[in-house]
């Protein structure tokens, strides 16, 4: 064995490069103020494994991105710690180079002979930082997508080459595909291969110039193993930190995925850019290049000028000061920016809506017919749960309730100018149809121009004087109506009451409830065809629904008759699969999981 | 050549080997969860099982010729591909040979090395591409020097009373002499 060894060094030499790197004397002795660099390499190495570890399994494009990440995180074996893991230490190695850097400074660490490696320094903090940002997108969910539009919007503010270099980064005119390659490729290689070349000359100058004593008067130490002993202590507590980190949020976060056609107000950068976000609100638009350019830039040079600066008497003290400055006012940034948006309430609800979003896509995703060819954004845009309450608030709540509310939960200040649409088919809600006291009210017709038609007469007048046996004629006609809609929530009421449903339809063309003297009923009706009620024929079924978004004016829904509402389908307001969307979600018609 | 030392150069060395254990015990504990969460999601592939299906539908017994040519189809069904879920997409080829009525079904892939085996120019056998098996039309290795380690996988077939050919389509592990399944 020893034979070999002396081998292997006689043709290498790696014992003197092991005992260099080893047997390093340290000025005053092992400290733990030295660890910060040591856990700043670890951290770096903890992402360059994870890192490559999720590159094995990772798919930069628009159609694979968020679905490849959705895999690593739900059916990975450990897929989510091992991500979990990359992105709570990206968090912490944006702390620990906070830390590194302020000890530094205020230890005057870059003063001669160290002004190379302070700038060294620097170049590797805006690096890492660089690998947030670019990281940020690769999920390719909303958050990422939003957050990064606006880093790249910042850059095509850059005077003169600002639109090409957001061109170049962005991969053309617009997002897509070359967005995640040349993300990717930054992310993954251009700034990690600087990354290890900057550290390798960092590294190299540390060990030119050695530690910057604290009391030179206490005996010298060793780099091995005193020191490492004690940066390994520290890389345990950050990694455990980490840990800590993964398993108490349950994993870093995957939101819906991206979707450039849906509005985003949650829209936010990772939380040591919040100060950044903060910053450019003070900055109206002619401004903008002074905020996000001039004054950044020229408080990175102060801080690379730092070096020199301390040759001056007060120097030092200035640079102390002017770091303790910055940290306070990134600090009262990042609050504002905090409270501010606890405070706004339109915030919280596109935040809720994010999870509600994030949430159903995984369930979509999760489901038998997994997520098509086209990617699980096509999953949320056909989604009855996701999108009927967006329509039903954008296009029918002007006058339309459900259960009282738009249908994303928002209480219009006008009130409803026509019924409450919660459960339509149902027999529930027909029955309050057939409420003397309820037919007439803003649940049903009571704010449309029918609260003086034949309908509400009926029902008002006709229906009190019932007696009991044609209470229950009115029961089976109601259960036949509604069998039409062939709701799923009541597929086993509807098969149960068959026989009474059957009678049903036979009752509705006879006195005393008689549909079809004003109502079409399987085209049949004694009324003149031309002037009469909705057909009732297949009430309730989507078909039904979707004509009568579509026009309501045709002679086989309200005709002549009709109210306000528009034809939504003939004047093109909503397609053909909105108008289903808004059908299906009317019906609760959605997959559950 | 450089001098090693042989000792700890501060002259402690038991304190120095508490403090080197202590380095690297720790060192390690710290580099495990990271490097323990890639290797393991990097062999996860050994846990994924290739698709157990069922008979699904290829073509008509009609159209077979009846003469015993060999008829390249293509095998329709679902299939899952890590995230993705395509529906109803070709997922293999395999050669239907009518004799009399009953069908044979023969899977396209080598089982030397996994090439798409052709039909001989000749029409009677198969030969492959790639290192030239040759194979009769049964799908049996034709010529003794052929690398192929077995003769052509066959595949369940039904010929069911509505006139349809079904086949149970699967892929068998390549380069070794027993027909087993991948999983």
């Amino acid at each position: 064995m020893s034979d070999l060894l002396d081998w292997v060094d006689s043709r290498t030499g790696y014992r003197a490069l092991v005992r260099s790197a080893l047997y390093e004397r340290i000025p005053g002795g092992a400290r733990w103020r030295y660890i910060w660099g040591s856990t700043l390499a670890f951290a770096l190495f903890v992402q360059f494994v994870t890192g490559l570890a999720l590159w094995a399994a990772y798919s930069a494009n628009a159609q694979g991105a968020w679905e490849s990440v959705y895999y690593i995180q739900n059916q990975m074996l450990g897929g989510w710690v091992l991500r979990g893991i990359h992105h709570y230490t990206a968090h912490v190695t944006t702390v620990l180079l906070a830390l590194h850097l302020m000890q530094v400074i205020v230890d005057g660490a870059y003063r001669a002979p160290r002004e190379v490696n302070f700038w060294f320094g620097l170049a590797l903090l805006l690096l890492v930082l660089g690998m947030s940002l670019t990281g940020y997108l690769l999920p390719w969910d909303q958050k990422g997508y939003w957050a990064t539009k606006v880093a790249t919007g910042i850059a095509a503010m850059t005077p003169l080459a600002g639109p090409a270099i957001q061109q170049v980064l962005v991969g053309g005119a617009e997002y897509g595909h070359h967005t995640l390659t040349r993300f990717f490729a930054l992310h993954a290689g251009v700034i990690p291969g600087l990354i290890v070349l900057l550290l390798v000359g960092h590294i190299y100058l540390f060990r030119r110039h050695g530690v910057t004593p604290k009391n030179p008067e206490r005996p010298d130490g060793w780099f091995w193993p005193e020191q490492v002993l004690r940066d390994s202590v520290a890389s345990l507590a950050v990694m455990a930190t980490v840990l800590f980190l993964v398993f108490w949020t349950g994993g870093a976060e995957l939101g819906a995925p991206a979707d450039p056609t849906e509005p985003y107000s949650a829209a936010r950068p990772e939380w040591y850019f919040m100060f950044l976000f903060q910053w450019l609100k003070y900055f109206p638009a002619a401004w903008e290049v002074v905020g996000a350019h001039l004054i950044p830039g020229a408080v990175l040079a102060v801080v690379a000028l730092m070096p020199f600066i301390a040759r001056w008497r007060l120097g030092h003290r200035f640079n102390v000061g002017f770091t303790l400055a910055l940290v306070m006012g990134i600090a009262a940034l990042t609050s504002i920016a905090y409270a501010e948006d606890a405070t706004d309430e339109g915030f919280a609800v596109a935040q809720e809506r994010a999870d509600r979003d994030a949430e159903r896509v995984r369930t979509l995703a999760a489901s038998p017919d997994g997520i098509p060819v086209g990617g699980a954004l096509a999953l949320l845009r056909s989604d009855a749960l996701t999108q009927g309450p967006r329509l039903f608030a954008a296009n029918c709540s002007q006058c339309h309730r459900v259960d009282g509310h738009d249908g994303l939960g928002g209480i219009p200040e006008d009130p409803p100018a026509a019924a409450d649409l919660a459960g339509f088919g149902s027999r529930e809600w027909l029955s309050g149809l057939f409420d003397a006291d309820r037919v007439g009210s803003d649940e049903y017709f009571g704010a449309t121009a029918h609260a003086r038609g034949r309908m509400v007469r009926f029902v008002q007048r006709g229906v009190p004087r019932f007696d009991d046996e044609q209470r229950q004629q009115l029961q089976k006609v109601l259960w036949a109506v509604s069998s039409q809609a062939r709701l799923p929530r009541q597929a086993i009421a509807d098969s149960v009451d068959a026989a009474a449903i059957a009678e049903g339809f036979e009752l509705m063309q006879s006195e005393p409830i008689d549909c079809t003297r004003c109502h079409v009923f399987r085209g049949f009706t004694t009324e003149d065809p031309e002037d009469v009620a909705p057909d009732l024929t297949g009430w309730g079924s989507t078909e039904w629904i979707m004509g009568m978004i579509h026009d309501p004016a045709d002679p086989s829904y309200y005709g002549d008759d009709n109210d306000e509402m528009p034809s939504f389908g003939v004047d093109e307001i909503l397609t053909e699969e909105q108008r289903q969307l808004i059908a299906e979600w009317l019906r609760q018609e959605w997959y559950e999981g | 050549m450089t001098e090693v030392p042989t000792t700890s150069p501060d002259g402690r060395p038991r304190r120095s080997f508490l403090a080197a254990l202590g380095a690297v015990a720790v060192g390690g504990l710290a580099a495990f969860a990271p490097v323990a969460a890639a290797v393991v999601s990097v062999f996860d592939p050994l846990r994924k099982r290739s698709a157990d299906r069922d008979f699904v539908r290829v073509t008509r017994l009609s159209v077979l010729p009846a003469d015993g040519r060999p008829r390249k189809f293509t095998i329709t069904d679902d299939l899952v591909d890590g995230w993705t879920t395509y529906q109803d997409s070709p997922i293999g080829a395999v050669y239907l040979r009518r004799e009399g009525d009953s069908v044979q079904a023969l899977n396209v892939v080598c089982p030397h090395a996994g090439c798409f085996v052709n039909i001989a120019p000749s029409g009677e056998g198969f030969a492959c591409p790639c290192h030239k098996s040759q194979f009769a039309l049964d799908g049996s290795v034709s010529d003794p020097s052929s690398p192929a380690p077995r003769g052509l996988d066959s595949l369940n077939v039904e010929v069911r009373d509505d006139g349809g050919v079904y086949v149970r389509f699967q892929n068998f592990r390549t380069g070794q002499k027993d027909k087993t399944p991948l999983v």
